[in-house]
């Protein structure tokens, strides 16, 4: 692995023992400086001498600090849309965070696997510049006209020369700590942090490196260039996005309490992470550190460094709870006769599914523990002991096991006050980035013109993250909206080659000695020059170099070649290139054809030189055979209409629809209620501010009214559509009348509904049983009954049986009332039973433990098997009786009033927009994203997004990054004007079709319907994935590049000589 | 290339290996990427999705004198085109009954999801599969016949 220096053995932890000397942040350097002056090798001089800047300018439209996963969607967001990224990334790679995670949760996703395609897309974007290794010095002048000064590190390795081969790594004589595997490996000087990364180009770590000359010396393309000098890049642009993401609390100073850095089996959750990472240190197994054996037992110990003012932060962290739920399972999971346990605090398993998912986790076995452990030790043979007090024998007990894990918090980056004074804006008392207003405008900062973006905000989870990324995008448009689209020159015109005899080239890479070392390349290149329509093959040194790809052009033009092969590398990195290498010389991309004969071949078959060979010379037979039989696909083009639809008149609907104004986008919103205002004009005020809510949405509804580019359509609804992503029709029906309306995109924000709470906890027949909602609207009206004794039940209707889910704001609500009620009334007894307290976003914790400290709100938790019970005198008097699941009391509570905090779900019109968008939903009948970390706001249905509650419960402040968020999606095709489909999609031979709709129901992205008893293909919805192909019985339908002919054909071909 | 001989003392088997764009492709690729070593008598075919993968491909493949196939594809859940293998698993699981029911071991057919991630994966597969189809020995049963 190339970013791994050792091969992982249990002595390998010994090597590295967890002291503190290690934990500095000082590299370890193996070699002494005179062993180098002996090597007599001179290469760190000269690169000392490199270490003065070469000054450059660039232009651009937004300028994007921090390419994680936000900043990467932020940076596709605005270059999609046709403006001009600069997008840099202080490491070597892009990817941030989430690519060092393993999976995801909810979901168990591959982390990489979804990320992976992320970064290749930035990366080959023609609107984004990608500066990595790169940060910002300076930033003048004002929105619409900033200057930016970008200091870029060099790397000493030449990207256009370098092959990602790893030849360098085994030469390098130091050994450093590896960042990236949480101090966890070790790394050469010279490096790849990951064996995705991108861009697939070395690093010399000019702190690490000795100057040896070694890896120089191996480095076959000659692309080390210690000569290469570091740059200070001036960049014009017109916003800023800040997405620099967080810092995991180090537990260090808490090694008194949990041992971090005082015994080896106590790691961090995110040095899990990589243990379970398959391409971390130990490829994906759980090892304990002190010997490298697999743990019997496992430990969590979760809000380390979160939810305290004395040892850390005060905020929640947001994600703890449930990455240790899924690193929890994942581990039960590969070894059941693991034991597991969580100490908790609260378990907030807030988000869409979270709740489902931490049910599981216990059903399989994962035992949580409500409880604070006080401290730990290590017994004699490495494990450690935990001492905490269990909450049901209110008895201080010992348990031990083979390894701890403390979930760390998530705090903000070191850099921010530095990068905050460079930016000329402000941090929180946290040390996070300020936003300008939490309430209205989150992803503004505090200086015009700068966007926030992730984490650098505040703790968040991926997708919250990822559409804020897209928010940003949408709010950077506003300073360059007038400015010139930068599209991609059109590709010169391609030569017709339809009806000629293929005419093939074949070009086999040496790769260096990647290739040509493990196998003959020479006899491949002169095997397959033989074969029938192949007139020209050769080797060449490495195909994807500059002067390679000249030559390829050429020869195209001198042999008159109208298919090429290139026997390589892997397609999924370098197949774009080629691909734009055949365009160039007017030949039809699908024309070319990949034979991996490096990952598929010589390096996975290095000891047998023979069989290599004869495997490289089957796998470009195999091309050559799919090769004549490929076609030229075209890719068809189709108009926009300029203008969007939004269902929902909400706070969520009128952001989105503001954002769009903003970018001169017209929207329609259709909103079934007579007036605009949501859920959020029936609040009273809101958590955890304070703020009326009317001082929030009316001067919203007042800007959408005098808004030239938003039209209302109040107390109506979309009766008929049709048409799809680029061209939708519809027919709204209106009070007194009917309106037809066309537009090329869809929001959907239906918001959503407390759930009908008659017949639970007595409600419906007393008027003092109430619902928080009911409750809001009493307080709006200022007609709070008699509140001496107050109680609430939290998860009215929750997490049960039919409603397995969380509400997600419930806990928030029950606070800010409780509250309310005691300002009104500092008599009043107030009660709040609930089973986990679940506040988590900005500001929500602190209001909290303000409530509880200084309003005096008393809160008892239940049990979710032992719910209050609710008991109602003749006289209509309420007494509630619960018991306390922490002190096991039992407590009979009288109550002039009993608020319930009511489950929540999707809008009860979410149905019919079902049927009529072909959108998915789900638990509560909330709908379903196109994928749950990476496309929170779009639809699996192309050109039709959503945003707010109509995805899940959220706060305001989420609610309004999404709804931006969901504007910046919709925009994508609006301001692209015309859309480029895809090729290899599915054709209907309509004489074989059948009529048998299977394709129909088989296609997930509603790309199929029958017309006139004939299934018909959709280009602008098919995504070309074949499923169709293999399920119809008649052949009918095929998709073009792999249909079933050309894939029998090379069935034959990899088994026999064919030609 | 010579053709190989069923009876030679010297048999390797023919694998084809139908390996999705998205996990499985990219799993084999990190297994290259890895350095990691296995048998040289898988031949890739790369299609976008697993659940492209007709049954005829398969049984074309043992026709042909394939001895052994692979299908691999993303995980439960990961599809990048949502539920593509689902179809191919409900399919493949079919075409495992109906090999057994033709007479081909059912051993010569293996559907195993690999991620993006799981190059290692990826190579075992690869070691365990092939040493199970020389295990197995030459395939004849199918070979010839008219699919």
């Amino acid at each position: 692995m190339p970013d791994q220096s050792d091969e992982i053995t249990p002595q390998y932890y010994e090597d590295v023992p967890l002291e503190d000397d290690y934990l500095m942040d000082v590299p370890e350097i193996a070699m002494m400086e005179d062993a180098v002056l002996e090597m007599g090798s001179d290469a760190r001089i000269v690169s000392e001498m490199a270490f003065r800047k070469r000054e450059r300018k660039l232009e651009g439209d937004v300028l994007i600090v921090g390419a994680g996963i936000t900043g990467m969607q932020a940076a596709l967001d605005v270059a999609d849309k046709g403006y001009r990224v600069i997008l840099i990334d202080k490491s070597a790679t892009i990817g941030g965070n989430m690519v060092k995670l393993d999976k995801t949760f909810p979901t168990n996703d591959c982390s990489i696997c979804t990320s992976a395609p992320k970064m290749v897309e930035v990366s080959r974007h023609p609107n984004i510049k990608l500066l990595t290794y790169a940060e910002i010095s300076s930033l003048e002048g004002e929105a619409g006209k900033f200057t930016a000064h970008i200091y870029r590190k060099s790397k000493y390795v030449d990207p256009e020369k370098c092959t990602g081969c790893d030849d360098c790594v085994p030469v390098c004589p130091v050994d450093i700590i590896n960042e990236f595997d949480e101090k966890l490996a070790k790394r050469k000087a010279i490096y790849i942090e990951f064996p995705q990364a991108v861009p697939i180009v070395y690093t010399i770590d000019y702190d690490a490196c000795v100057g040896c000359g070694s890896c120089e010396r191996v480095c076959e393309p000659g692309a080390i260039s210690f000569l290469e000098k570091s740059e200070d890049i001036e960049v014009k642009i017109g916003s800023v996005i800040i997405a620099t993401g967080f810092e995991l609390f180090e537990p260090l100073e808490m090694r008194r309490e949990y041992g971090y850095g005082k015994y080896p089996n106590v790691i961090t959750a995110m040095q899990l992470e990589r243990l379970l990472s398959s391409f971390g240190p130990t490829e994906g197994k759980i090892k304990r550190p002190s010997d490298g054996q697999a743990p019997k037992s496992i430990a969590w110990i979760q809000c380390v460094g979160s939810r305290s003012k004395q040892l850390g932060f005060p905020y929640c962290s947001r994600v703890c709870c449930m990455y240790a739920t899924k690193e929890a399972a994942i581990a039960k999971e590969s070894d059941p006769d693991t034991e597991i346990t969580i100490f908790y605090m609260d378990l907030r398993a807030y988000g869409k599914d979270f709740q489902q998912y931490y049910d599981k986790a216990k059903e399989i076995g994962v035992n949580y523990i409500r409880s604070r452990p006080s401290s730990v030790y290590q017994n004699d043979d490495k494990s450690i002991a935990i001492r905490y007090m269990d909450t049901h024998t209110r008895e201080v007990t010992e348990s031990s096991v083979d390894l701890l894990v403390l979930s760390t918090a998530i705090m903000p980056s070191k850099e921010n006050k530095r990068l905050a004074e460079i930016l000329g804006i402000t941090i929180d008392e946290n040390g996070f980035f300020q936003s300008e207003s939490i309430l209205t405008d989150p992803i503004e900062s505090t200086r015009k013109g700068v966007y926030l973006a992730g984490c650098n905000q505040g703790p968040k989870d991926i997708p919250d993250s990822v559409a804020m990324g897209s928010g940003a995008a949408a709010k950077a448009m506003e300073a360059i909206i007038d400015r010139e689209q930068t599209i991609p020159e059109p590709p010169p015109k391609q030569k017709d080659v339809s009806g000629e005899k293929p005419r093939i080239g074949v070009f086999v890479c040496h790769c260096g000695k990647n290739i040509h070392g493990y196998l003959d390349t020479v006899e491949v290149s002169d095997y397959v020059g033989e074969m029938p329509n192949v007139v020209y093959s050769t080797d060449v040194m490495f195909a994807c170099s500059e002067d390679t790809q000249k030559d390829l052009r050429e020869r195209i033009k001198e042999q008159n070649l109208n298919r090429v092969i290139v026997a390589a590398c892997s397609p999924i990195t370098h197949g774009g290139l080629f691909e734009d290498t055949l365009i160039e010389a007017g030949l039809n991309k699908y024309l070319f054809e990949f034979a991996n004969i490096r990952q598929h071949c010589s390096w996975v078959h290095s000891h047998d030189y023979k069989a290599a060979t004869q495997k490289a010379k089957d796998l470009v037979r195999m091309a050559v055979t799919k090769s004549n039989l490929l076609t030229p696909l075209t890719q068809e083009t189709v108009g926009v209409t300029p203008s969007t639809l939004i269902i929902g008149g909400g706070l969520a609907g009128m952001r989105a629809a503001i954002a769009l104004a903003n970018m001169n986008i017209q929207s329609y919103i259709v909103e079934k209620k007579p007036k605009l205002g949501g859920t959020l004009a029936t609040l009273h005020t809101l958590f955890p501010s304070d703020v009326k809510s009317s001082d929030i949405i009316d001067p919203v509804i007042e800007k959408v009214k005098n808004s030239e580019y938003i039209t209302v359509f109040a107390g109506s609804e979309v009766e008929t559509l049709e048409g799809f992503i680029g061209n939708f029709k519809a027919s709204v029906k209106i009070p007194g009348g009917q309106e037809d309306i066309e537009f090329g995109t869809v929001i959907i924000a239906s918001g959503f509904n407390e759930v009908d709470m008659t017949g639970l906890f007595g409600y419906g027949d007393n008027p003092n049983i109430i619902t928080q909602s009911e409750l809001e609207k009493q307080l709006i009206d200022d007609k709070l009954p008699k509140t001496d004794k107050v109680v609430m039940i939290n998860c009215a209707g929750a997490m049960d049986k039919e409603r397995p889910y969380c509400c997600r704001i419930g806990c928030g609500v029950s606070i800010k009332n409780a509250k309310l009620i005691k300002e009104a009334n500092p008599n009043a007894d107030i009660y709040i039973l609930y089973r986990d307290i679940r506040v988590f976003g900005k500001e929500e914790e602190e209001y909290f433990a303000d409530v509880i400290e200084n309003k005096h709100v008393k809160i008892i938790r239940y049990s979710e098997d032992e719910p209050p019970i609710v008991e109602q005198a003749e006289d209509g008097s309420i007494t509630i009786k619960v018991k306390d699941q922490v002190y096991g009391e039992e407590f009979a509570l009288p109550a002039d009033l009993l608020v319930l905090t009511a489950q929540t779900e999707g809008s009860p019109t979410n149905n019919k927009l079902m049927e009529l968008f072909k959108i998915p939903a789900g638990a509560g009948n909330f709908f379903i994203e196109a994928h749950v970390k990476i496309k929170p706001l779009d639809f699996a249905t192309d050109g039709v997004y959503f945003c707010g509650s109509a995805h899940f419960p959220k706060n305001l402040a989420d609610t309004i990054a999404q709804a931006e968020g969901a504007a910046s999606r919709a925009a994508i095709p609006i301001l692209k004007g015309t859309l480029i489909l895809e090729g290899i999609t599915a054709l209907v031979d309509q004489d074989k079709c059948v009529g048998c709709g299977i394709c129909v129901e088989s296609c997930a992205f509603s790309a199929i319907e029958l017309i006139d008893g004939k299934a018909k293909v959709n280009d602008a919805l098919c995504k070309g994935c074949g499923l169709c192909t293999a399920t119809c019985r008649s052949g009918a339908i095929q998709q073009k590049g792999f249909n079933d002919h050309q894939i029998l054909s090379i069935i034959k071909s990899s088994l026999y000589e064919v030609f | 290339m010579t053709e190989i001989s069923k009876t030679d003392s010297e048999w390797e088997p023919k694998i084809i290996g139908f390996l999705c764009n998205w996990c499985s492709y990219t799993g084999a690729d990190l297994a290259g990427t890895s350095r990691l070593q296995y048998p040289p008598n898988i031949r890739i075919i790369k299609v976008m999705c697993s659940g492209r993968v007709n049954p005829q491909f398969i049984l074309k493949a043992f026709q042909e004198g394939a001895d052994g196939v692979l299908v691999s594809g993303c995980h439960p859940g990961d599809c990048h085109y949502i539920e593509g293998n689902y179809h191919a698993k409900r399919k493949l699981t079919l075409t495992t009954d109906l090999m057994e029911f033709m007479g081909v071991d059912p051993k010569r057919f293996q559907v195993s999801w690999v991620s993006a991630s799981e190059g290692k994966k990826f190579a075992e597969v690869v070691i365990k599969f092939t040493a199970q189809i020389k295990e197995l020995g030459p395939q004849n049963k199918l070979t010839g016949g008219d699919v």
